[in-house]
């Protein structure tokens, strides 16, 4: 039976909470999640999403989607070296298999590696619940074996959940999660096994597909908003550490007329002082280690109240 | 709930690509492309003359631009024939101010229908390519393959004897292709085509009748796509060309010779309020010493 919220976090208003600082006296905790994904031409349809709008072969939407790889990623990295920024990736695992050479030069760089699932084309819909979990501790032991360290964060495969997933990957070894967008700090979630868990803010109002595709802005307006979402979390983040996160695809941001606006935000973010520059696993230990159990009892606290 | 156990596995699951159509490579880790007389910029302005029937028949989807009315849908129908009438003769005005050498991607039976137009471009001495029979003349999906070779042999007969050229480029209406469209372009003699968008260079694209060259025509920088899909301002076109531009350019410098590819509808662009952007985007370019201005067809050939 659906219930009517989710059941992974309580209602913690942003209001007074015990403060959080980052490292070096830090503001802002700012990251990066560059998407590496795989898109399969002819994937199996799952009965619940069709990964394209028309029959194989689907020219533009598979195309496109390829440009990242072939193009895309090597620009962004360039431009993340620029700035002394380690992506953390959020990374269709097959990607592992079908092109290593990018895995090569993400791990070259000491970049994270988070799980995204096998394919952006195979939908969590419908999958039993011990399939979910053969599909999450498959795309664990892939990154694992790939990269020598097991992920901490979770990202479900195109967006597509079920009422286990955040279980299943805490129980898979994880301790963070991408999938939620309630909060501008890292927040506790409840996972049944009872092990600490978080989200860490991942943002689609920041995600360049997102605003590309969904919303269709124009380049320099994405440029923009970067800098004013960056603006008001460095504000606030005196009174309590936040985090920002911008998530990319390379086959959007990485077009040759929209890197120039991307470039500007990251140059204008990272000349800052007291922004600490870092990766969705540094946060989400970070905030385990220090803040979770304060941010625990607070939670409890004004619940009773 | 439980999918059947074809949802876990993965047959293509392995290095380079999930199909045989071309070879996995990054960009970056290509040797440096350099163009004639040292140009670092290829600029290659490709302009669509389309035709669409009235009569649409959407099958197996609608054209995207096209009728979206019952029929007699005349808003559409005349919006786009405004291209070929008016639009066109503002692009050819400025083409030869900036001395830019386009290529004419055309539906074959626009140039069944129009004479007028086509002689113009032939004694303007333009490289025409073919962009299928018309906009509702559609490639797709589970297409008969007697059919689309039909259809093919159709469009490239009647285009290659009007024009009088050998027509060796291709792009596809709507970009849409069925698993046999390749190959049977290349069996009917095409060098090139420009469906495909995963790349910013031409490469080698895998057919049963030797290589095509897939040449890189982006959608992202479209005027339609910019316009009509996207709906941002006659200004922000101008400013992502000139940024597209620019980063390109640069590139070049580090990575050898790149291409800013237009692909350009006369119904968009060559409408009074627009045609001034258009001008400002080649007033730019042009400026630049380090362009150079050419065909899909010569630039296939330079690559190659």
């Amino acid at each position: 039976m659906n219930q009517e919220d989710p059941q992974l976090y309580d209602y913690w208003p942003y209001q007074n909470r015990p403060k959080i600082e980052w490292p070096n006296g830090a503001k802002i905790a700012f990251w990066v999640a560059p998407n590496i994904e795989f898109y399969e031409l002819d994937p199996p349809e799952n009965p619940h999403r069709k990964p394209w709008p028309q029959a194989t072969p689907a020219v533009g939407g598979y195309s496109i989607r390829d440009y990242g790889n072939r193009v895309g990623h090597q620009r962004q990295m360039r431009l993340l070296d620029k700035y002394g920024i380690r992506g953390s990736i959020s990374l269709s695992t097959a990607i592992c298999d079908h092109h290593p050479e990018i895995i090569e030069l993400c791990a070259e760089r000491d970049w994270e590696f988070f799980s995204h699932g096998i394919y952006n084309t195979r939908y969590t819909y419908g999958l039993s619940e011990d399939q979910e979990r053969e599909m999450i501790q498959d795309s664990v032991d892939t990154i694992e074996k790939h990269t020598g360290k097991k992920p901490a964060g979770y990202l479900a495969p195109a967006l597509s959940h079920s009422d286990h997933t955040i279980d299943l990957f805490a129980e898979a070894g994880g301790t963070y999660t991408c999938d939620l967008f309630h909060d501008d700090q890292p927040t506790p979630v409840k996972v049944r096994s009872g092990k600490k868990f978080v989200s860490i803010p991942y943002s689609l109002e920041m995600n360049d597909t997102i605003a590309y595709v969904v919303n269709k802005i124009e380049p320099r307006r994405y440029g923009q908003i970067i800098k004013d979402n960056f603006d008001q979390l460095y504000v606030e983040g005196e009174e309590s550490g936040t985090v920002m996160c911008v998530p990319t695809h390379n086959y959007q941001v990485s077009c040759p007329h929209r890197l120039r606006a991307f470039e500007e935000a990251l140059e204008y973010i990272t000349g800052h002082p007291d922004v600490w520059v870092t990766t969705g696993r540094e946060i989400a230990d970070y905030f385990i280690e220090h803040y979770y159990d304060t941010a625990t009892e607070d939670i409890q606290s004004r619940k009773q109240a | 709930m439980t999918l059947d156990k074809k949802f876990l596995e993965y047959p293509q699951r392995q290095y380079g690509m999930d199909h045989r159509r071309y070879d996995w490579s990054m960009l970056s880790e290509r040797p440096k492309v350099e163009w004639p007389n040292g140009k670092k910029l290829a600029l290659w302005v490709n302009v669509c003359l389309q035709f669409f029937p009235i009569n649409q028949q959407g099958k197996p989807f609608k054209v995207p631009g096209g009728m979206t009315m019952p029929y007699p849908d005349l808003r559409h129908y005349t919006l786009r024939d405004y291209g070929n009438r008016v639009g066109v003769f503002r692009f050819l005005k400025l083409f030869d101010k900036y001395n830019i050498k386009p290529t004419f991607t055309i539906n074959t039976r626009l140039a069944e229908r129009n004479q007028y137009l086509l002689d113009v471009i032939k004694e303007r001495g333009d490289e025409i390519a073919c962009h299928g029979l018309h906009m509702d003349a559609l490639h797709y999906g589970g297409q008969n393959i007697d059919e689309e070779r039909e259809l093919i042999k159709k469009a490239l007969g009647s285009l290659r004897e009007l024009s009088g050229q050998d027509i060796s480029g291709w792009l596809s209406p709507a970009r849409s292709e069925s698993e046999n469209t390749p190959d049977l372009l290349a069996e009917q003699g095409i060098e090139y085509f420009s469906d495909w968008v995963n790349d910013d260079m031409p490469y080698s694209f895998n057919t049963k009748h030797g290589d095509l060259i897939a040449m890189p025509l982006s959608n992202e920088l479209e005027d339609k796509f910019i316009l009509m899909n996207n709906l941002h301002s006659e200004n922000s076109y101008v400013e992502q060309i000139c940024d597209a531009h620019d980063f390109l350019l640069e590139e070049t410098n580090t990575h050898g010779g790149r291409i800013l590819a237009l692909n350009l509808h006369p119904w968009m662009l060559g409408q009074p309020h627009r045609i001034r952007k258009l001008e400002a985007v080649l007033d730019y370019i042009t400026a630049q010493a380090d362009t150079w201005s050419t065909t899909g067809h010569d630039l296939a050939k330079a690559f190659q």
